[in-house]
């Protein structure tokens, strides 16, 4: 028996990510509910129409912290699954490692798409 | 000298048909969920730039998702997060012990799906 015996898998971690989880749902479905009624009764028509829409700083701010709440969400969602079903500890920490780069390219890219050019 | 421990039948029943209505729920949360991670969310964050980024890759994309094949493709998804944001909702109400019992939790899982699909249904109704 080894003298080490610290639990590497802490508990307050688990608990943050679930309740993380949950609390990005909320965000998320506000602004589903939000733009499903704002694209479904007043469809864009032009490009000036679907760009204006999204120039407009409360739907840009809107939809990025829709877009870190989802990627978020899908860390969670997605790491859940790795663990019920990858049991190699390096391939899980492989893919985990590929979700989680997609993941920051993600951001990064949403940043570039709603602010850049 | 210790002997084996004695093997116990083993019995999973991974038949999707056998499952009861909120583990369908569960399952479908889950594979809608993967599904939505790849690849709809890379999907749409390339249609978005393509549509912000130029008149022409709003005009060209608009063209393709007029075609009644790609819509019904893009229903599809949607379905798919529809179905996710209906059951996660129902989870959301479990967690704060919300219809925890059984009957109300058959009940939710029947209204998750039925949901699930007129919202579908509805939306299919609004892009034809």
């Amino acid at each position: 028996m080894s003298g080490y015996s610290k639990n590497p898998v802490g508990a307050h971690y688990g608990l943050s990510a679930w309740l993380l989880q949950r609390l990005t749902a909320v965000v998320m479905a506000a602004y589903t509910v939000f733009l499903a009624a704002l694209l479904l009764w007043c469809p864009p028509a032009s490009w000036a129409d679907w760009k204006g829409l999204f120039t407009g700083s409360f739907v840009r701010l809107a939809t990025m912290l829709f877009i870190l709440a989802l990627l978020y969400h899908a860390w969670v969602g997605v790491r859940d699954i790795i663990m019920d079903y990858v049991k190699p500890t390096g391939l899980r920490l492989a893919l985990q490692a590929v979700v989680g780069t997609a993941l920051v390219f993600y951001v990064v890219w949403s940043v570039s798409i709603l602010w850049g050019r | 000298m210790t002997t084996a421990p004695k093997q116990r039948p083993k019995y999973y029943d991974l038949n999707l048909a056998h499952l009861p209505l909120p583990g369908l729920v569960s399952i479908f949360h889950r594979i809608s969920g993967a599904i939505l991670f790849v690849p709809v969310i890379p999907a749409l964050l390339y249609l978005m730039q393509a549509t912000l980024g130029s008149e022409a890759g709003w005009l060209h994309w608009k063209g393709v998702l007029s075609d009644p094949a790609v819509k019904l493709v893009l229903l599809a998804f949607v379905w798919l997060y529809v179905h996710h944001f209906f059951a996660g909702i129902r989870y959301l109400l479990l967690d704060v012990h919300v219809g925890v019992a059984l009957e109300p939790a058959r009940a939710s899982a029947k209204l998750v799906f039925a949901a699930g699909a007129l919202a579908t249904l509805a939306i299919a109704w609004r892009i034809w």
